[in-house]
This record gives structure tokens, C-alpha cells and sequence, in this order.
């Protein structure tokens, strides 16, 4: 391979790992909280088709974005007030969230399959993008791309540098000990809720928008489910969502390269790569209990009531 | 005790608080002074917990007033009791285990007290110096042992410049030597003027320091006291009203024949937190209880676990009953053959939450209750209710869910229930924690009684006093290690302390053969 072919095959997996990268930075402050969301891919979808339909709409590419923001965050917001408020289970919450937003965006997107809109153009930045190899796998990207370099820098930062990341992460750790110390508990996990919401919405318009800049029904495939994946496979790290991203967008356009370079393999089959690698790595790490345990927030998944505390 | 002036800290005046089917609280009235060591007592669902909760804001009172420092106040929430000067350590720890000590105590403090002391790591190193507490700003919670983790929640309230501290049963998970270190550190704070609110059922420790002491029974004052003038016994009676048989010297008795014995067992941690056990060897006979002491979380859970067969690693030929080696049968097998279990946790592995006491019974007790493939309930039930009476089980009747009973009343339920199987074998962790001097009492007479039918039982505890009442032999363990097993009267109260702390560790020979022939 020559290093022309690399540099693309690298860009390519930037721009896939995108949107894994946007839910999976939102899953992990939900999870950091305590509260796991399976509803990824049912607001992804909902966010890819009300951005999609606000851009079609408007011609805006920026507000169709803003559009898939507040419909992610809707969106969580059904799932917070059933599970943080009502206790439902949200394992089944998070399943039902994924079926509704599955059925409704593909209901409200019918009338505009196989539309194209003008999505958004890259920027190549001035002088970072000339530096060799790296600026054209890093820096000649989109604007969403550049969103999602700083996003993961800011979270690193407000998660493990600040006293909103310890709130955080003792809430998820232990709620009852942060409601005892009076740490308003379902405050923070609604806002960490919501803020999932949100990224699975920007990821959603990512897909309709920039990767490919139409709708189609169920067009995120399973993304969402990757992210939970992803999660997992990053240990609840930030720095590692990143990496695990591209990791994960490399595998996805895997099918593509070797296609082109002639290998006679049914393209079906490769296109498989990415979930077979999600199993692959959901084995390894799950093998080692021991490291799990550790490194999972200890209440993810369990109901917190402070009203019945007392 | 200095008295600082005649304002009082803290005065409750009717407190009342009633939950649905129990009056928690009944015209509760308390006054405590600055530097005051005032001990709260109680049996079990006497309402200690609810004053307190009520005192830090966690519970709404329907009625009454709370007056701090001749103000009158309304505690809504925590926050305002620690912005008052109110702080709590919890009986089951409030701290987050994946977080430094700093990051601990960082999160209880508002940005302007945070301000106000610049560096934290230092204050809590000079606070640590200060009072004795040995507690190190950068370590993580998980490290740390029960005891330091209780430093740290001390040192939370101190960080705060606490005024008032409230303690729930804090001697219950430490080693006498550890209990002596915390006296020091309540003294200190006492006669700086820090008022201090303990409650504890353990009454010897109450005369040993507390200035004045109220007594709750059934949700009502009734009665005060000066510790000091009172002893253990006359406490006791206060608390259970009529006559309750404090200490009454148990007979020791010496076991028959070995029937369970333990084997050269070594077993690596299966929890990231947990306690690998190193060479465990001893031998339990018919007749007698073997107590094992030790501060929890030294091993006392995976010895449990392995024991009951709840652990399914096998390590051949380590667990053996009446010669027979059993590691490699499940638990409900070891049942069949005669062992029963009464494990530390009752809400969850001694009793399932949401079902009915009848139910929780079958599960031990299937033999016997189901016929052709059916469950008998009428007989089930029968035999339930009369557990429910034998032991005086507090509860709505044999269908209350588990889940519904106070701790202390569930516990003796389960020990009921495992001590009407007969057992050959009983395995038993922590008995009587959290439960009530009445209760107690009959529990350990159950328990002696069947010693003398000839059961083999093996206790492990944290309540040391309880060791010496009821074991007829005693060791302890410490970090996974097993101590020497030696008769309870040739043995006394500070060399199970010092092997609680480790001190036979790395004496080359901890082999309990010796023992044996001694």
C-alpha cells in the first residue's frame, strides 16, 4: 500500500468515527452517572431524521444540527422522567426507547427518502492542514469533525479536572452517599441524561448530514449499539472513546479498501467487520471480571429513590 | 466534661414522627451541651435512627422543634445540617470508594469553604496530626481498611469545623484497639467543646465515656442517665424494661467428635476489593462453637462463601464433613448433608426481599413441606407462624415480606429458620448485629441449646464480648490468615485483639495441628 492510500484510508476512518465517537462521549457521561441508556440508536435515528428534515426545510445545514440537538434531548427526556422519576427498569426503558425512535423516524421521514440537501463542506484549516500526513487524516475535515475533537478535550477535562467530574462520578459511584452529603442525585442524572441526548442527536445529524447527506430509513445501523459497545471497550476513559472510535471506524471501511484492492471476498461478509469486532472486544474485556468490576461505575443500572431513604 | 456557657447546642423539643403502621418518634425531647458525650440508646426500632435522621435533616419530624444554639431552626436537608455545624458518620459508610480521600472530603465542602481553607491536602494532613486520626489525603478509599474509612468520614465533619457529630453505632466494625484510638479522638473533640451524639448498643463502652445517655423504647424517652453512675446491667434493664439476663457466664462445654474440617484451604480474591484466604486449616467438633473474630473484611465473606458452597471453585479435599470431602458439592447438596447457613447479609442471601416469611422458609426447608411435586402450604404456613412466635418475630404475620421487617426481627426469622432444620453443621456470621439485648438473649439461647444437642457450630463475628459469651474455642483472622485456635478460658479479650491486628502473622508456624494436641 502506498502512503497516499493510508492517508485516506486514516481520513476516512476520522470521518466514520465520528458520529461513534459524538453518542459515545454522551453514553459515557450517562453511564458515569449511574444510568445506562440502550436508547442510543432509537434517538440517533430520531436526531438524523429531524436534522435532516430542518435542513431540507431551511437549507441550513447549521440549524438542521441544532434541529437533531433539542430532538435528542427530547428525546432523553422521555426516557429520564420514566426512569428517574416514575423507577422504571432501564434496561427495558432504554429497549423501548430504541423501537419507538426506530418506528417514528422512519414514519416521519417517508416523505423525504432519497432527497439530497447541500450538508456541510470541509474546512481544511490553514496551516495545520499542511502538515504532512497528519493534516490531511486530522485537519481537513468538517466542522462537526473539529466539534468532536474539542468536545472529547473538554469532557476530559471537566470529567477528571473538575468538581462537576467528581460530583459525577460519586453520584454513579454511590448515590446514596451523594444524596446523604446532599449532592442533588436525580439532578445530576437528569442533566447526564440529557446531555447523552443531545450528542446522540448531533451524532444522528452527522450521519444525515455529513456522512451521507440524506435519509434513509434505519440509516444509522446499528451505530448506537456500537457506542454501548464502545463504552465498554474504552473502560468508561474518555482519552479511549477516542481512540476506540476511529478504531472502530477503520474496521467499518475495512470492506471498502480491500474491495479495491481486488480481494474477492462477498462484500456482505466484510461489511460485517465492525460487529464482529464489537463482539470480539465485549469478549475480551468481559473476561476479565476482576478489571470490570473496578472500572465500571458501581450503580449503573440500579434505581435510585432518595424518597425512599428514610 | 467544661461547661462552655448555658446556651445548649442542640434541644429537641417533641419530636414526633409517625410512619405508616409504627410511631417512629413520640414526643421525643433531648438537650444536649457543648463538649457533651450524650449517648442514645435503644433496642432495635426503638427510633434512635429517625431522631438522628431527623437531627441531620434527612427525615421531616409531622411535629416538634428543633432548637440550635438557642435559635430555632428548620433542618430541611443535610446541607443545612452541615452549614449549621452538624455532621453524621453513618453506621454503613458514606464515601465513595473509587475517589482519593481528598476528592472525599472535597466533595462535602461548598466553594467558599474550599476557599476559605486554600489547600486541602494540607489541612487534612494537619487535622490528621492534630487529633491522631492517620489519615492520608492522596490514598484511595478502596485501600483503606474499616477502620481508616471511619477516620475519613470523622475527618469530614472535622475538615467542616463541626459543632455537633453524630455517630451511628461506630464501634461495631473495629478492633478494640481501634476502639480505644476513636475514644481518643471523641475526647479531644468533647473537650474543645464539640458536642457529640453516640449511640451504640454496646453499654459498656457507654459507661466507658458518654456524659449523659437518653433511653428510647417503642419511639419514647424513658429514661435519662449518667452513665458513669450506672452499670451495664442497670442500662440494660432500662432499655428492655423488664428483666432481660445480661451476661450470664454460658457453660463452656467441650466438643464430642471432629465433624467438619477445614484443610490446608488457600483461595485467591475473586472480587476486586476481596480477601484471598491463605492456608486455612481447623477443625470443628460436635458439640461446641468455634467463634473466629476479626475486623470485617478480612476474609470472613469468602470463608462464608467457600464454606456454604455459594463460592463454586473447588479446591479438592479443603472442606471434608464427617470425613467425607465435600468441596466439590453445591450448596444445596451441602444442605442435604446436614449443614445449614445464616450469612452476614439478610436481605438478599439469608432472605429474598420480596417474598413472603412463608416462602423464605420453604426455601431452606423444602424437605419435608412438599408432597408429590406440591408445595403443602397450609403446613408451611403452620410452621412459619409458630418460627414467627418461638422467637417473637415482630412483623404482620407469616405473609409480611421479608423486606418489611426491621433488621434486628428478620435476623432472628432467618436464625430461627436455620435452627429448626436440625443441623449437624451450623455456619453462622454475625448473629446478633443490630439486634436488640432481648432478642439477643434468645438467640444465643437457641444457639447454646443446639450446641448441647449436639451440633458443631461455627461462629463468626465482630462482636468480640459475644465471642467470649458464647465460643467454646476462639480464633480470629486477619488479611485471609487463620490464628491459632485456642479454648476460650485460656485466651482473653487483648490477645484476640492483637491477632485481629495480625500479630501471628509470619509466626512460620500458624498450624493449627499443634493446637490440636495442646
Amino acid at each position: 500500500m502506498d502512503s497516499d492510500l493510508i492517508v485516506q484510508i486514516l481520513f476516512a476512518a476520522v470521518k466514520t468515527g465520528t458520529p461513534l465517537l459524538f453518542i459515545a462521549l454522551g453514553e459515557v457521561i450517562c453511564e458515569k452517572s449511574g444510568i445506562l441508556n440502550l436508547g442510543q440508536e432509537g434517538m440517533m435515528l430520531m436526531g438524523a431524521v429531524v436534522g435532516f428534515l430542518a435542513a431540507y426545510g431551511t437549507g441550513s445545514a447549521g440549524l438542521g444540527v441544532l434541529a437533531a440537538m433539542i430532538m435528542g434531548c427530547i428525546m432523553s427526556l422521555i426516557f429520564a422522567v420514566l426512569v428517574l422519576h416514575l423507577g422504571a427498569n432501564q434496561v427495558a426503558t432504554g429497549l423501548a426507547l430504541t423501537i419507538f425512535g426506530t418506528g417514528l423516524s422512519a414514519f416521519i421521514g417517508s416523505g423525504v427518502v432519497g432527497q439530497t440537501i447541500q450538508g456541510f463542506q470541509p474546512i481544511a484549516i490553514p496551516l495545520l492542514s499542511d502538515i504532512p500526513f497528519i493534516g490531511r487524516i486530522l485537519f481537513s475535515h468538517d466542522i462537526l469533525v473539529y466539534t468532536s475533537f474539542a468536545m472529547t478535550f473538554i469532557l476530559m477535562f471537566v470529567v477528571y479536572k473538575t468538581r462537576i467530574g467528581l460530583t459525577l462520578t460519586a453520584v454513579g459511584e454511590n448515590p446514596h452517599a451523594a444524596n446523604a452529603i446532599g449532592i442533588k442525585v436525580l439532578r445530576v442524572r437528569y442533566l447526564a441524561v440529557m446531555f447523552g441526548g443531545v450528542m446522540a442527536g448531533i451524532s444522528g445529524a452527522y450521519m444525515s448530514l455529513v456522512y451521507t447527506p440524506m435519509w434513509v430509513e434505519n440509516m444509522t445501523a446499528g451505530r448506537g449499539w456500537i457506542a454501548l459497545a464502545l463504552v465498554v471497550f474504552a473502560s468508561w476513559r474518555i482519552g479511549r472513546i477516542m481512540l476506540g472510535a476511529y478504531l472502530f471506524g477503520v474496521a467499518s471501511i475495512m470492506h471498502l479498501v480491500l474491495q479495491g484492492l481486488g480481494w474477492s471476498i462477498s462484500p456482505n461478509l466484510l461489511a460485517m467487520l465492525p460487529y464482529v469486532a464489537t463482539v470480539i472486544v465485549m469478549v475480551i474485556i468481559s473476561a476479565d471480571k476482576f478489571k470490570e468490576k473496578l472500572l465500571a461505575p458501581r450503580s449503573l443500572g440500579k434505581t435510585f429513590d432518595p424518597r425512599q431513604m428514610a | 466534661m467544661k461547661k462552655y456557657n448555658l446556651v445548649s447546642r442542640l434541644e429537641l423539643t417533641n419530636i414526633t414522627k409517625q410512619y405508616p403502621g409504627c410511631l417512629a418518634n413520640d414526643n421525643v425531647s433531648l438537650t444536649l451541651m457543648p463538649g457533651e458525650i450524650h449517648a442514645l440508646l435503644g433496642e432495635n426500632g426503638a427510633g434512635k435512627s429517625t431522631l438522628v435522621k431527623t437531627i441531620y435533616g434527612v427525615v421531616a419530624p409531622d411535629k416538634g422543634d428543633i432548637i440550635w444554639n438557642g435559635k430555632e431552626v428548620s433542618i430541611k436537608s443535610p446541607s443545612v445540617a452541615r452549614d449549621l455545624g452538624i455532621g453524621m458518620v453513618f453506621q454503613h459508610f458514606s464515601l465513595f470508594e473509587t475517589l482519593t480521600v481528598s476528592q472525599n472530603i472535597e466533595l462535602c465542602l461548598s466553594k467558599a469553604q474550599l476557599n476559605e481553607i486554600g489547600d486541602l491536602g494540607e489541612r487534612i494532613t494537619k487535622l490528621s496530626e492534630e487529633y491522631g486520626l492517620n489519615v492520608k489525603p492522596s490514598r484511595y478509599v478502596h485501600s483503606l481498611s474499616i477502620g481508616e474509612r471511619q477516620r475519613v468520614e470523622i475527618m469530614r465533619c472535622l475538615v467542616q469545623s463541626v459543632k455537633l457529630l453524630i455517630l451511628d453505632e461506630p464501634t461495631s466494625v473495629l478492633t478494640p484497639q481501634e476502639v480505644s484510638g476513636l475514644f481518643d479522638v471523641l475526647r479531644t473533640l468533647s473537650n474543645e467543646g464539640c458536642s457529640i451524639l453516640f449511640i451504640s448498643h454496646k453499654l459498656h463502652e457507654v459507661t466507658e465515656i458518654c456524659h449523659k445517655a437518653t433511653i428510647l423504647r417503642g419511639g419514647k424517652v424513658v429514661d435519662t442517665c449518667i452513665p458513669q453512675d450506672e452499670t451495664p446491667a442497670s442500662i440494660a434493664k432500662m432499655m428492655v424494661g423488664d428483666l432481660a439476663e445480661q451476661d450470664a457466664g454460658y457453660a463452656k462445654k467441650e466438643g464430642t467428635v471432629s465433624i467438619f474440617n477445614i484443610e490446608d484451604l488457600s483461595l485467591p480474591a475473586k472480587q476486586p476489593f476481596g480477601t484471598a484466604l491463605k492456608n486455612l486449616s481447623f477443625e470443628l467438633k460436635s458439640g461446641e462453637i468455634l467463634g473466629i473474630a476479626g475486623v470485617a473484611g478480612n476474609g470472613q465473606d469468602e470463608l462464608m462463601a467457600i464454606i456454604s458452597g455459594e463460592d463454586e471453585r473447588t479446591v479438592n479435599n479443603s472442606i471434608s464433613l464427617d470425613g467425607a470431602d465435600i468441596s466439590h458439592l453445591h450448596a444445596g447438596e451441602r444442605r442435604k448433608l446436614g449443614m445449614a447457613y445464616v450469612p452476614e447479609e439478610r436481605l438478599g442471601r439469608g432472605a429474598v426481599p420480596d417474598m413472603s416469611l412463608t416462602e423464605n422458609t420453604l426455601l431452606t426447608h423444602s424437605e419435608g413441606f412438599i408432597k408429590n411435586g406440591l408445595v403443602d402450604w397450609p403446613s408451611i404456613k403452620d410452621y412459619t407462624s409458630k418460627l414467627i412466635a418461638k422467637y417473637k418475630v415482630k412483623c404482620h404475620g407469616e405473609f409480611s415480606e421479608a423486606k418489611s421487617l426491621s433488621g434486628g426481627n428478620l435476623q432472628k426469622f432467618i436464625m430461627g429458620r436455620e435452627i429448626g432444620q436440625n443441623p449437624k453443621v451450623l455456619i453462622c456470621a454475625h448473629p446478633t448485629w443490630g439486634v436488640d439485648v432481648g432478642a439477643a438473649l434468645a438467640i444465643h439461647q437457641a444457639l447454646l441449646e443446639l450446641r448441647d444437642k449436639g451440633a458443631a457450630i461455627l461462629l463468626i463475628s465482630e462482636d468480640i464480648d459475644e465471642l467470649f459469651l458464647l465460643a467454646d474455642r476462639m480464633a480470629a483472622v486477619c488479611d485471609g490468615y487463620l490464628s491459632p485456635v485456642v479454648k476460650t478460658e485460656n485466651t482473653n479479650i487483648d490477645q484476640i485483639g492483637q491477632w485481629m491486628a495480625g500479630t501471628f502473622i509470619g509466626n512460620a508456624s500458624v498450624s493449627n495441628k499443634q493446637e490440636t494436641t495442646a
